[in-house]
């Protein structure tokens, strides 16, 4: 009754191609924004830490690999090793250069990202399809194999872990031991807002279509003029960035510290999980498919032992590891034959039911 | 100057000068090889009959062993449980076809390929519900694999033969080679050659797809059971050893997607080219280097020849 297109006139070639173009999804997003920064305040350390934290790392490096596998086609196994790239780099810059804010060499690390990303994009010009995901299978191996043996990118640390060193903005710190997770889940949540915005603008865009056209139909696109190289170069590039902002993410805002392991090849499993239940091409899915993957198994953890105690039946914390992995396997299968669009497309298509509600037509 | 002596030199004077490493690093490689040959077979057959990449075929061969080895710690025979595991393969295939591929067919291979990454997870959580996490011993003594192994002296050394290599070596070779008599000999190894050729053609002269599939995966996953007791063997049954099958993957690459001949010898330069790496060049950067090894071999290999040593030219590029 109230989410109506009805008197909403466009009059300019920029609004009616706008991305929001009814003023209540607007006032809508304006108002989850809103509510996002103002959990900050109201929510409990656990949920900052333990959920809305890894919930928007996750989310910022399932839009990444979207980039890639959903807009432009092109399946990658590395996402992981991508995000340790960052990661690494991250660590790197801010302990060799301690006197520039730290926000500056995250949002730089995803650089170092972007480069090995388009080096192993590389043989996507010849190859594609399984073809080019074995190739990112061999960046995974390669890079994580790199982070265990070479000691001068954890500058020579005997415990070849990663930690965050103590970083401050504005006299307040935001990183290491001190930093508050509500500090600390203001700076991923307004990264992650920027980062949002700034792929929505590339996917809305000129470039987005040249993905785009890759995607559906290769040929077809080198034919109008889009030089396919470059095109996937880019996207391999633009995805890493994403996905090595999220690892350094990860790493220093959200685990504090962490080693060679966090980027292993379940990781990137992990994410192309979230692109793929949560809907390829569509970057309101990746927040919907990592909300799915990560916070199912926190719901599970907690539901799944309340339920079964009436029974009399107690339930581990690997049994619930393991209906994890059935349950993520299952639903993958289950997105995949009923709704291969993911969670975004039910957004979607709850959103026109209620453009035309209460009349069905 | 130097370096380029450590690598272009170093390494192969050190082969001359001792003969009998080199023969035994051979001869490692050629055993791990076969066994790699042996996933990628797997993967083969799914490959060639539906054009379904199968990613769950490294958990397939965990599984298989896994339920090997459960049923036979609850007491049941060694050999009654290889046939209730080979039983289990075929309950699986036919659940996978029910389940999985009936409702994706005409699907985009892609979407096949991830449905498989599903059936992967679940499968990962299902055994690990069932079977526990812990690794296990595989019960080489009760399926008469021999043990134990032989030195033969040789160009001025000697070099050991697990007895286990040898066997996994000549059980992997008759089980390609049945294989290859089944697809070339039989009735329904015909149809299988005529569903990989063209689906619709294969329907339109009454071959039925969907038990095709069920044969198909029953094959893979019988596949999948001898690689799982022979890996097994070696290296204890464990959800790790998946990362073995995804070794398969360069092999595959290397031989290209749709051939046999192709996974065997792919399986062979991938195995043999990984062990002499790691044993001669390795320690020049920490060591290490056969987890990826075999992907930058596939790697190379593929920016020169895309569709691999036998495989079918139709690779789509651009």
């Amino acid at each position: 009754m109230f989410y109506r297109e009805a008197g909403q006139f466009k009059t300019t070639y920029v609004s009616d191609s706008a991305i929001f173009p009814l003023r209540q999804d607007r006032i809508g997003l304006g108002f989850i924004i809103a509510a996002a920064y103002a959990l900050a305040f109201l929510g409990s350390d656990f949920l900052l830490q333990a959920v809305m934290i890894p919930f928007l790392v996750f989310s910022l490096a399932a839009i990444g690999l979207n980039i890639l596998t959903g807009y432009t086609g092109l399946l990658s196994l590395g996402t992981g090793a991508f995000m340790g790239v960052g990661a690494y780099a991250c660590y790197k810059l801010m302990t060799a250069f301690p006197g520039v804010n730290v926000i500056v060499w995250i949002f730089v690390s995803g650089f170092f990202s972007a480069a090995v990303g388009a080096l192993f994009g590389l043989p996507s010009l010849r190859i594609k399809g399984f073809y080019l995901a074995v190739a990112t299978l061999a960046a995974q191996f390669f890079l994580q194999w790199c982070f265990i043996r070479i000691p001068w990118l954890v500058n020579y640390n005997v415990s070849g872990a990663l930690d965050a060193p103590l970083r401050t903005l504005f006299g307040t710190p935001i990183m290491g031991p001190n930093a508050t997770s509500q500090t600390r889940y203001l700076l991923v949540l307004t990264i992650v807002i920027l980062l949002t915005w700034i792929a929505s603008n590339l996917v809305h865009g000129r470039i987005g279509r040249m993905w785009i056209a890759i995607r559906d139909m290769d040929l077809a696109a080198e034919l109008m003029g889009i030089r396919p190289l470059q095109t996937k170069l880019l996207a391999f590039a633009v995805s890493s960035y994403y996905c090595g902002v999220a690892g350094a993410l990860l790493v220093f805002l959200w685990y504090g510290g962490a080693e060679y392991d966090v980027f292993n090849i379940n990781q990137s499993f992990f994410i192309l999980f979230m692109v793929i239940i949560g809907g390829l091409g569509s970057l309101i899915g990746s927040f919907f498919g990592a909300a799915l993957i990560f916070i199912m198994p926190i719901v599970l953890g907690m539901a799944l032992p309340a339920l079964m105690s009436p029974f009399g039946l107690s339930v581990g914390s690997d049994t619930i590891e393991h209906l994890r992995f059935m349950i993520t396997g299952a639903l993958i299968i289950f997105f995949l034959i009923v709704e291969p669009h993911g969670l975004a497309r039910l957004w979607q298509i709850g959103k026109q039911k209620l453009l035309v509600w209460p009349f069905p037509y | 100057m130097d370096i380029l002596y450590k690598v272009f030199v170093e390494p192969f004077v050190f082969m001359g000068e001792a003969p009998d490493l080199l023969l035994q690093t051979l001869w490692e490689g050629l055993v791990s090889g076969v066994l790699y040959a042996l996933i990628a077979l797997g993967f083969v057959l799914i490959f060639k009959a539906s054009g379904v990449f199968n990613f769950a075929q490294g958990i397939m061969v965990v599984f298989a062993a896994l339920i090997l080895v459960g049923l036979y710690e609850k007491g049941i025979p060694a050999l009654l449980a290889l046939v209730l595991a080979a039983l289990a393969m075929l309950v699986l295939a036919m659940a996978v076809e029910r389940v999985v591929l009936r409702p994706l067919v005409n699907q985009p291979d892609i979407i096949l390929f991830m449905a498989t990454f599903g059936l992967t997870y679940f499968l990962i959580g299902f055994g690990e519900l069932i079977f526990g996490g812990n690794p296990r011993e595989m019960i080489t003594d009760a399926l008469f694999l021999p043990q134990g192994t032989t030195e033969i002296g040789m160009l001025g050394g000697s070099i050991r033969l697990q007895h286990l290599d040898i066997a996994a070596a000549v059980i992997a070779s008759l089980m390609i080679g049945l294989l290859a008599v089944f697809f070339s000999k039989t009735r329904i190894g015909r149809a299988l050659r005529a569903v990989a050729d063209s689906h619709k053609a294969a329907l339109s002269v009454g071959i039925s797809l969907n038990q095709i599939w069920v044969i198909v995966w029953f094959a893979a996953g019988l596949v999948a059971l001898v690689a799982g007791i022979m890996w097994g063997a070696r290296s204890g049954v464990s959800f790790s050893l998946q990362i073995i099958a995804l070794k398969a993957l360069p092999v595959l690459i290397l031989g290209g997607f749709t051939s046999i001949p192709g996974a065997i010898i792919g399986g062979l330069i991938i195995g043999v080219g990984e062990k002499l790496g790691e044993f001669y060049w390795g320690p020049l950067v920490g060591g290490g280097i056969e987890t990826w090894l075999a992907y930058v071999i596939a790697l190379l290999f593929l920016l020169y020849r895309p569709q691999g040593l036998f495989g079918e030219k139709i690779i789509e590029r651009i």
